[in-house]
C-alpha cells in the first residue's frame, strides 16, 4: 500500500547503492525530479534501466551513479546526441559503463515478462542483426509446438521502478494519461515503485486512454508539481524544448557539465528550489 | 543548369515531397521522428488523408497539427484514434503484421538497405557511439514494406556497415527470406538527389530516378559503394504548387507553435 511521503524520504528509503533502477516515461512524463534526488543522494553502482535514456540518464551517468546501462535508444530526443552517455561509452568518463542494449520491442517484452513473473519473453526480431553478438541477453529459442525459431529475452525485474504521473487519489491510486508508454509494465515488473505526481485529488476522473495503477502496486507517492520538467506532462505542461537544446552545449564539456550539476542539482535542496534557481538564471521556468 | 529550378524549391523540399508521394492513401504507416514524420504528415495533408500514422510511443491514427518535437508530443495523443502501451504497439501491431509501411531514417545504410544506428568504429571501442536500435530493427523486420528517407552523403551511404542494427536485404538475393520475417524489406530509399530501389534479383539498391537538376555523377560521388544506375533513369516530377504550399504551411505552423510554446 502506498505511503504518501517526500521524494527525499522515498529515495533515501527505497533506492540503495547497487540497485537495478528503472526510471520510465517514454519521452512523456519523464521523472526528472526523482532522478535529481537520486543524484543528490549520491547513489552509486546502479544498474540503470530505461528504454530511452535521455537527459535524465545523461545526468545520472555523468554524475557517476551508474555501473551499467540497460537500454534501447540513447539520444537527446529531437536534438541530437547524449554527450555524457557517449563520453562514458567512448572514454570511460567518469567511470566505465557496462552497456546492455536491446531494441524497443525487446525491452518492452522484457518488462512484460517481469510483470508477468515469467523468466523470459519470446519475440520475432533481432535475427540477422549484429545485436545478438554484442548482447548476451538475446538467445534463439525453438517453439515447442511449431518448431519455429524465435528469440528469447530475459525478464526485467528492477529493484525499484520510478515514474512520474499526473495524479494520485487520497487512497494512493495513480492515474496516467496521454502517452502511457511503458510505465505500467515497469511498475508491475519491479520489486517496489516510487511515483511522483503533479497533484493529489479526492477522486480520479476518467481521461481518454487513462491507465490506473492501483495503490497496492506502489510503495511511495510524493507530490512534486512540475516533476517531469523539462519533459511533458499531458494536461499540465508541454516540453521545455529550449532546455533540451541548451543541454547539448552544457553536456558536451565535462567541466561545464560538472559545474552545472553542482550548481543546479547538488547546490539545491529539492526540485522546487532547482526550478526556482534555473528560472532566476534564464528568466523563464 | 537551366533546368535546375533551385529558385523555386530546395533539395530538402524535393526529398520530402518525393518521399511523401511513396505513401499510398489508407495505409497503416509506422513513422519515425524527423524526415519520415515530415514526409508522412505531408502525405496526410495532400494525397493520403486516410493514412493511419502510428508512432512508437503508442499513438495509432495520430493526426498532429504540427510536426512533433519527439514521439512524446501530447499532440500525437490528443487526435489519435487510440493510444496504447509500448508492448501493445510493438507486439499486436508491428509484430502481428498490421503495419503496411515502416518509414525510417538512418545514420548509415549499405547497398542492400541494411541500417546502422549503433556505432561508428568497433563496438567495444567506438569512434562514435550512436543512439542505438530504438524501434527500427522490428520495423525493418515486420512492416510489410519499408521506406527510407535520408540525405545522400558518402558517410551515410557506405560500402560496409560497422554494425548491422536493422536488416534490409542482408547479403542480397534471397538471403533476407531465410530470416523468416513477415516484411518484404525496403522498397525505396528517397534522398535529396533521387530515388533508389532494390534490383528485383540481386536486391542491390539501384538509382532509378534523379530529382530535377541532380546528376548521376553527383549521386555516384555521394555514394560510398559503386552505385548501380538503372538503364532507364527517370526524372522526379518537380513539387507541385499544392505540395509545396502544404509543406511550407506545415513548417510555418510548426515554427509558430514552437515560438508560442517557448513564450
Amino acid at each position: 500500500m502506498s505511503d504518501r511521503t517526500t521524494l527525499r524520504e522515498a529515495v533515501a528509503e527505497l533506492v540503495n547503492d547497487g540497485d537495478a533502477v528503472a526510471l520510465e516515461g517514454f519521452t512523456h512524463l519523464i521523472p526528472f525530479a526523482a532522478a535529481h534526488e537520486v543524484i543528490r543522494q549520491q547513489r552509486r553502482d546502479l544498474t540503470l534501466i530505461r528504454m530511452t535514456p535521455d537527459l535524465v540518464y545523461d545526468q545520472m551517468i555523468g554524475m557517476g551513479c551508474a555501473r551499467k546501462l540497460v537500454f534501447s535508444w540513447g539520444g537527446n530526443p529531437g536534438v541530437g546526441s547524449l554527450h555524457r552517455f557517449r563520453d562514458a561509452v567512448q572514454s570511460g568518463w567518469p567511470g566505465s559503463l557496462e552497456i546492455e542494449e536491446h531494441s524497443h520491442a525487446g525491452m518492452a517484452n522484457r518488462y512484460v515478462a517481469g510483470a508477468s513473473n515469467i523468466p523470459f519473453a519470446v519475440l520475432r526480431g533481432y535475427v540477422g542483426t549484429d545485436l545478438p553478438e554484442v548482447t548476451p541477453t538475446i538467445a534463439p529459442i525453438r517453439c515447442p509446438f511449431t518448431g519455429e525459431e524465435l528469440v528469447a529475452v530475459p525478464a526485467l525485474r528492477p529493484d525499484v521502478a520510478i515514474i512520474h504521473a499526473q495524479q494520485a487519489d487520497r487512497r494512493g491510486n495513480v492515474a496516467i494519461w496521454g502517452i502511457v508508454g511503458i510505465q505500467q509494465e515497469a511498475v508491475l515488473s519491479a520489486r517496489r515503485a516510487i511515483v511522483t505526481v503533479e497533484e493529489v485529488v479526492d477522486e480520479l476522473v476518467p481521461h481518454p486512454f487513462q491507465v490506473v495503477l492501483p495503490a497496492v502496486t506502489v510503495a511511495a507517492i510524493a507530490v512534486v508539481p512540475g516533476g517531469a520538467r523539462p519533459s511533458y506532462a499531458h494536461g499540465y505542461y508541454e516540453r521545455d524544448n529550449a532546455f533540451y537544446e541548451a543541454w547539448d552545449p552544457i553536456s558536451r564539456d565535462r567541466d561545464r557539465f560538472t559545474e552545472w550539476m553542482q550548481r543546479y542539482i547538488m547546490g539545491t535542496h529539492d526540485f522546487a528550489e532547482y526550478v526556482e534557481s534555473l528560472g532566476a538564471r534564464s528568466g523563464s521556468r | 543548369m537551366s533546368t535546375h529550378p533551385s529558385d523555386a524549391y530546395s533539395t530538402n523540399e524535393m526529398m520530402t515531397v518525393a518521399a511523401a508521394r511513396e505513401l499510398r492513401d489508407g495505409v497503416v504507416c509506422f513513422v519515425g521522428i524527423g524526415l519520415p514524420s515530415e514526409a508522412a504528415n505531408l502525405a496526410r495533408a495532400t494525397h493520403a488523408p486516410n493514412c493511419v500514422l502510428v508512432y512508437e510511443s503508442g499513438t495509432i491514427g495520430a493526426k498532429p497539427e504540427v510536426l512533433p518535437l519527439s514521439i512524446g508530443d501530447g499532440d500525437l495523443a490528443v487526435h489519435a484514434d487510440a493510444v496504447v502501451s509500448v508492448p501493445h504497439i510493438f507486439n499486436y501491431w508491428l509484430q502481428a503484421g498490421r503495419v503496411d509501411v515502416g518509414f525510417l531514417g538512418a545514420a548509415q545504410v549499405d547497398r542492400y538497405g541494411n541500417i546502422n544506428t549503433t556505432v561508428i568504429g568497433p563496438y567495444g571501442a567506438p569512434k562514435v557511439r550512436l543512439p542505438g536500435a530504438g524501434g527500427a530493427p522490428e520495423i525493418a523486420a515486420s512492416a510489410r514494406e519499408v521506406l527510407m528517407v535520408l540525405r545522400q552523403r558518402p558517410r551515410s551511404f557506405v560500402e560496409r556497415l560497422d554494425f548491422v542494427t536493422s536488416v534490409g536485404y542482408r547479403h542480397g538475393g534471397d538471403s533476407r527470406a531465410e530470416l523468416g520475417y513477415g516484411g518484404a524489406g525496403p522498397t525505396a530509399v528517397i534522398t535529396d538527389l533521387g530515388v533508389l530501389r532494390p534490383d528485383p534479383d540481386t536486391r542491390e539498391l539501384t538509382l532509378v530516378a534523379l530529382h530535377p537538376g541532380a546528376t548521376v555523377e553527383q549521386a555516384r560521388e555521394a555514394t560510398g559503394w559503386k552505385l548501380r544506375v538503372a538503364g532507364e533513369l527517370s526524372t522526379t516530377e518537380s513539387p507541385t504548387d499544392g505540395e509545396l504550399s502544404a509543406l511550407r504551411d506545415l513548417h510555418a505552423r510548426t515554427t509558430a507553435a514552437r515560438k508560442e510554446a517557448a513564450g
